[in-house]
């Protein structure tokens, strides 16, 4: 999947003579924690979270004080993270997701030709893993133990597609600590995995819990 | 005089048949109604036929192209795209001839059964052919193509502008019915299934509470695999009588599927007879403390038709005309009668009497806990009402 499918393309950003008041009233009023700063010709120059304008505010203590909140009159540039991290429309979303995880930050500016053309954020992420998942769709779950060796997964998968059943997702784990073998996670689109569980006990395979009990409960 | 209970049958409702080997079975029906027959509780003075649903009926809830697919599906005159947009031609949900008036006979019984009771002529009453809580607006699915627990609730609201509670104690989800009043205050649904982590359909977390003006009007309590009778009646019933007290309904619709008995193939809950003797008795109680009586109760899922479902759906009857569950042995010629068929030995009691039949759970204390837990998660929402 790449990341030009999963971007946000309207982009809330601010020229680098922006005031930091006027940016925290765009963090407010579209409730987002990130805003590039482009120039002129669109091109990423910085950008800012809601942190680093929350450190440029003064205090809850001393803001009822006085109405004068001069320091808000600064311009954003002052105060904005610079280089920017960005990445590209064609890059994968498992790439973007471990630059996340490695530079700790929430928020990637997709670029093209040096122009700004999107953004990504960590909670974007999270939402398409989940999709990946498939949790979302209407299914069954079924765990198979498998050896770890070429040419298994299409042997196992066949006894689905000999049923007709749609496969809905399928996710590969590694089994505890064991490198001789894998668990093969499918979520399958029916409601009555009987027939597959029995399919897939004929053949050998070991399914896991809650599926590895001989006869269906008891 | 207003009668206690109306039963609403027809021998039409077998004909929702998908194939000899599809584990939906409505044989079940007739089973049922043999059993209370025989066991002196069902007289022809109970039966009540159903109507045939029109399609302005079921477009309450259903799209009217989807309802179009499903009588063209009959025909053979669905494309590829088309089965795989609604849902039909699956393994779930198979074609078969005369489907949409087999289906529309199953809506128009729980509409017939809604009428029993608004109209006044009875307190409460049974459609055991519906309950087909995963029927979606313009797709079938998990072996149900019109969903006429969500008709007949949309008719209660057009027609009689009832505050409806929806209580769904099929070991599945109920999505179809929650998803058709996310976002309606008027309606609250709850659904007590087996967790959605290995069984179909996934849904029914928690924390799913509805949205817009119908947000804290949805209640799920997804309880773990291999639960059993101890832990499903006390949170159940907690859950219950608080959800009652909160939402104070003007009429109750019960989904009461049969499928979280231990017997059952198809799931991973643990139950015993004594969850179905005592659901019936806390709906009877709530429909007599909060809605005058006004009770009415669907059938659902239910795999294990000889030994769990006829039993079950017996005592919804029971209750519901003689104010108590049945007890003793049954009619040995029902036994006798239906033994021949069945590939399993058809209980003598009402009651589960062969406690080796059950299980031994290691993990037994640790899913109670779990189940506790989620009981605590789920009445924070209702914490305001005392």
């Amino acid at each position: 999947m790449l990341v030009e499918e999963i971007m946000k393309t309207e982009v809330i950003t601010l020229p680098p003579n922006a005031t930091i008041a006027s940016a925290l009233q765009l963090l407010q009023e579209h409730r987002i924690r990130h805003i590039p700063i482009v120039n002129r010709n669109n091109e990423v120059i910085g950008i800012v979270s809601d942190r680093d304008v929350r450190d440029a505010s003064p205090s809850v203590f001393i803001k009822n004080e006085s109405t004068e909140h001069s320091e808000l009159d600064n311009e954003i540039k002052m105060i904005m993270s610079t280089p920017v991290i960005t990445i590209h429309p064609l890059d994968f979303v498992e790439e973007i997701a471990r630059v996340f995880y490695d530079k700790e930050i929430a928020c990637l500016p997709v670029v093209n030709e040096n122009k700004l053309v999107g953004i990504v954020t960590e909670k974007d992420m999270l939402y398409t893993l989940i999709q990946l998942t498939g949790i979302t769709v209407q299914s069954s779950v079924i765990e198979v133990k498998v050896p770890d060796i070429p040419g298994i997964i299409p042997k196992v998968a066949t006894v689905f597609g000999k049923r007709k059943i749609n496969i809905a997702s399928v996710l590969v784990y590694p089994y505890k600590n064991d490198p001789n073998f894998k668990i093969l996670v499918f979520r399958i689109q029916t409601m009555n995995p009987l027939p597959i569980i029995q399919d897939l006990r004929n053949a050998g395979y070991r399914l896991l819990w809650p599926n590895n009990i001989p006869e269906p409960k008891a | 005089m207003k009668k206690n209970a109306a039963f609403i049958f027809s021998n039409k409702f077998l004909n929702y048949h998908f194939h000899e080997k599809h584990p939906f079975n409505q044989k079940r029906l007739q089973l049922t109604k043999e059993l209370l027959e025989q066991s002196n509780a069902l007289t022809s003075e109970d039966l009540v036929l159903p109507r045939e649903a029109s399609d302005k009926e079921i477009a309450l809830f259903h799209d009217e192209d989807y309802i179009e697919a499903v009588k063209r599906a009959s025909f053979g005159q669905l494309s590829d795209d088309e089965k795989s947009e609604f849902g039909l031609g699956t393994e779930d949900t198979p074609i078969f001839e005369g489907m949409h008036e087999a289906s529309a006979l199953l809506v128009g019984g729980s509409l017939t059964a809604v009428d029993e009771v608004l109209n006044r002529r009875v307190n409460h009453s049974l459609n055991l052919g519906g309950g087909l809580h995963h029927g979606f607006k313009r797709k079938a699915s998990g072996f149900c193509i019109y969903n006429d627990g969500a008709i007949a609730i949309r008719y209660i609201r057009k027609n009689y502008n009832l505050r409806v509670l929806y209580v769904d104690t099929d070991a599945h989800h109920g999505d179809g019915v929650q998803s058709a009043f996310y976002d309606d205050p008027d309606v609250c649904t709850f659904s007590i299934h087996e967790t959605g982590r290995y069984l179909f359909p996934g849904t029914g977390n928690v924390d799913e509470r509805g949205i817009k003006k119908g947000f804290g009007y949805t209640f799920n309590l997804p309880i773990d695999a291999f639960t059993q009778d101890e832990s499903f009646l006390e949170v159940y019933e907690a859950a219950i009588r608080k959800i009652a007290k909160f939402f104070k309904p003007d009429i109750i619709v019960t989904q009461n599927g049969a499928d979280a008995h231990t017997y059952d193939p198809l799931t991973h809950l643990c139950t015993s007879m004594k969850i179905y003797e005592r659901i019936p008795e806390i709906s009877h109680e709530l429909a007599h403390e909060y809605c005058g009586g006004r009770w009415i109760a669907l059938g659902g899922g239910g795999y294990d038709i000889w030994r769990v479902v006829p039993r079950a759906w017996a005592q919804i009857w029971n209750v519901m005309k003689m104010d108590t569950i049945n007890t003793g042995p049954l009619p040995r010629t029902w036994i006798e009668k239906w033994q021949r068929e069945s590939t399993v030995s058809i209980p003598n009691h009402w009651h589960d009497t062969n406690i080796e039949a059950f299980p031994y759970i290691p993990r037994k204390l640790e899913i109670s806990e779990k189940n506790s837990k989620l009981l605590n998660q789920l009445l924070k929402y209702t914490f305001h009402v005392q």
